[in-house]
């Protein structure tokens, strides 16, 4: 026993920093319900050009001479999310005659590899612009810092702590998400209703403002939350885990942080004999087809793949010396409800194809990403 | 022989049951008092089909063991044919019935492959099925771009997800429950009824001797590899069935399955090990992980006291194996 609580109190204690760490922060989250409901600035119809705000930046004197070379330091290509992302991305650099070369290096997912890669790029000498697309916020920054001495830099997806590259691409935000998954339950559903959070890992900045966020409109709308599990991503865990509190109780609504293990999560419901209740997914093709067929009261929101595109149009303009939306771009970040379901759904693309991809009038879909 | 008084006292104090089933019945005790309905056909027969694929693969990967080896790569096997039977599938219902056996194919040939590298490469096991898994990590990644790009059928997923019901007594049966029976009943009869699993001890025990003896070490070597291969595609088809495609499904496994094993009293580095008992550690380790998820408590605790468990375990079943000598 003692051995167990030095055991945990060793486990407390590493933990404290991530703590330390504000995932809760009721200012962002005003901040970020407001922007859900702001109506961006740009071309209709077209999300990944549009942004809420409206800050500009001037690029033509930072003397970037067409057509220039961009290179892209990715933090990863290591789940279908990114997969997706990255197609988007270059099928985007096809559309810029301004982009001479591009020139990708994958971090893999660690965050040294990508320090070491954006050195060697700086090293090389070839790049006149860069996109960082950083794995983790803080460990990147140095890095960030040392390229933007060299060169303009867009930053997207997760941000760094600095403001020195030319503009952040990013949508609302992971209190965004988790607010308008929530608030859907919230009115699908009784006061008082049983609620079951799943959730993929602890510790990742942009799924615990999620989590933050859904759990504060939850406790608000006074639902009972019978549980937050983490399911690790895993489609067999995730059934599991749902079997195990169904054996044990009522579940009226099932809210998640992110949708890979949705369908899992409803066949839990299937093959247990129970209705499915009210769902919170994401945008991948096999929820969204679930959805379809099985006329659930659903929502998807998302956390749109177009921003890869937007990046790459940052880029170009920096390039063509176009004053760009900044230092912060914030892209739109739409749901998929009942209304605009059928807009998205598309059985000729692969399960975890991501349908807010804003791919559908580019030049190769859907071969290039998989589709028939 | 002067011990051999003491010896049979033991055996006559303590009666010689494998550890592991003591502590599965106290698990399956310490559930049923947080969650009555595991009494009733819901709660049991879900836990045995969630175990079934764990089960399986304990029951090829303790033939492994007790050759004396370790077979790491059945865990990107696992997600190498839940992946490749997506991309070969092809949403077509009526292709199942050669995937199928392509898989079982596939499980042989990576199995055999592993046996050959380490019997005439010399590479440890350790090693070989080491840069197996990776390998077979990146096959899978390559044949599916990173993305799975298709569901699998729903004739595919029939022996991971459907039930027989109205079976009286029990009311349903799970299929897994039904392959988990068959499969581990051939494993076990091999091991324990033929000269093949007294050859695979032989050589475990001390290859030398079994060589001077008359085994054909390499091809009983060979042969434990491709059994624990044949697990491994049968554990992902089972996993495929239950819950989908995903790119991730195996991760960890290998590791599940040497614990198991070694929780069901084989020997690390060889010649003892029982199909049975390995199987028994795999309920037993699912039942851990129930268990915590009924208790409810939060995700560090839940590791800790893992890990703890598991170490707890696996001692005492050492502490026992040397008072009672077996």
């Amino acid at each position: 026993m003692k051995h167990f609580l030095m055991a945990t109190g060793a486990l407390a204690l590493s933990l404290a920093p991530l703590h330390a760490q504000n995932f809760d922060d009721p200012e962002e989250f005003a901040k970020q319900q407001e922007q859900l409901q702001a109506e961006p600035m740009g071309p209709e119809g077209q999300p990944w050009l549009q942004h809420i705000g409206d800050g500009m930046v001037e690029t033509a004197d930072l003397g970037i001479e067409g057509p220039a070379t961009v290179c892209f330091s990715n933090a990863g290509v290591n789940n279908p999310w990114r997969v997706v992302g990255y197609t988007n991305m270059t099928e985007e650099v096809e559309n810029h005659d301004s982009i001479a070369e591009f020139i990708h290096v994958d971090a893999e997912g660690s965050d040294d590899k990508q320090i070491a890669d954006i050195d060697d790029l700086l090293a090389g000498g070839d790049c006149d612009v860069m996109i960082v697309s950083p794995n983790t916020t803080a460990a990147l920054t140095p890095a960030v810092e040392r390229a933007c001495e060299a060169m303009p830099v867009i930053v997207f997806d997760r941000g760094v702590n600095t403001d020195c590259p030319v503009t952040f691409v990013h949508p609302v935000g992971g209190y965004g998400f988790g607010i308008q998954g929530a608030e859907f339950i919230a009115e699908n559903v009784e006061e008082g209703a049983d609620v079951l959070m799943l959730r993929i890992l602890p510790g990742v900045d942009v799924l615990e403002t999620r989590y933050s966020a859904g759990r504060r409109i939850l406790d608000e709308a006074g639902l009972n939350i019978v549980g937050a599990e983490f399911t690790d991503g895993d489609n067999a865990k995730t059934k599991s885990i749902v079997e195990d509190y169904l054996m044990r109780g009522n579940i009226d609504a099932v809210w998640m942080d992110a949708g890979a293990t949705a369908v899992a999560a409803i066949e839990a419901f299937e093959d247990s004999g129970y209705e499915i209740p009210v769902f919170v997914g994401e945008d991948q093709q096999d929820f969204l087809r679930k959805w379809q067929d099985e006329g659930l009261t659903a929502i998807a929101p998302t956390y749109p793949t177009f921003q890869w595109r937007t990046a790459v149009i940052a880029a170009a303009r920096v390039i063509e010396g176009e004053a760009l939306p900044g230092p912060e771009w914030v892209l739109p970040q739409p749901a998929i409800t009942q209304d605009n379901l059928d807009e998205y759904v598309n059985p000729a693309m692969p399960p975890l194809h991501y349908a807010m991809c804003g791919c559908e009038d580019m030049a190769n879909y859907p071969g290039a990403w998989g589709g028939n | 022989m002067t011990d051999r008084p003491d010896t049979q006292n033991a055996k006559r104090r303590l009666p010689q049951i494998n550890p592991v089933w003591i502590l599965l019945a106290a698990l399956i005790v310490a559930i049923i008092f947080m969650n009555p309905g595991f009494v009733e056909p819901t709660g049991y027969m879900n836990f045995l089909k969630r175990a079934a694929p764990l089960a399986i693969l304990a029951a090829g990967q303790v033939y492994v063991i007790t050759s004396g080896g370790f077979d790491l790569s059945v865990g990107s096997l696992i997600t190498l044919v839940v992946v490749g039977s997506s991309m070969l599938t092809n949403n077509d219902p009526t292709a199942t019935y050669w995937v199928i056996p392509v898989m079982l194919g596939i499980g042989l040939g990576v199995g055999a492959l592993n046996g050959l590298i380490v019997c005439f490469l010399r590479v440890p096991s350790l090693i070989a099925t080491l840069g197996m898994m990776i390998t077979l990590n990146g096959v899978a990644f390559l044949w599916s771009g990173g993305a799975p790009r298709g569901y699998l059928p729903d004739t595919f997923r029939f022996f991971g997800r459907e039930l027989i019901r109205d079976v009286p007594l029990v009311r349903f049966i799970p299929i897994s429950v039904i392959v988990l029976v068959v499969v581990v009943g051939l494993f076990a009869w091999l091991m324990h009824r033929t000269n093949l699993g007294r050859h695979v001890h032989a050589i475990g025990d001390n290859p030398v001797a079994a060589r001077l003896a008359g085994v054909a070490v390499n091809r009983v070597r060979v042969t434990a590899f491709m059994l624990s291969g044949l697990s491994g595609a049968i554990a992902g088809i089972l996993l495929g069935g239950f819950a989908g495609v995903s790119t991730d499904v195996g991760t960890g496994y290998e590791l599940q399955a040497i614990t198991a094993a070694v929780l069901g009293g084989a020997q690390l580095l060889g010649g003892r090990g029982s199909v049975p008992a390995a199987v028994g550690g795999a309920l037993a380790l699912t039942a851990i992980f129930t268990l915590l998820n009924f208790l409810g408590l939060p995700q560090p605790v839940r590791q800790v006291v893992q890990g703890l468990i598991l170490i707890a375990a696996v001692a005492l079943a050492m502490h026992r194996r040397k008072q009672t000598g077996t």
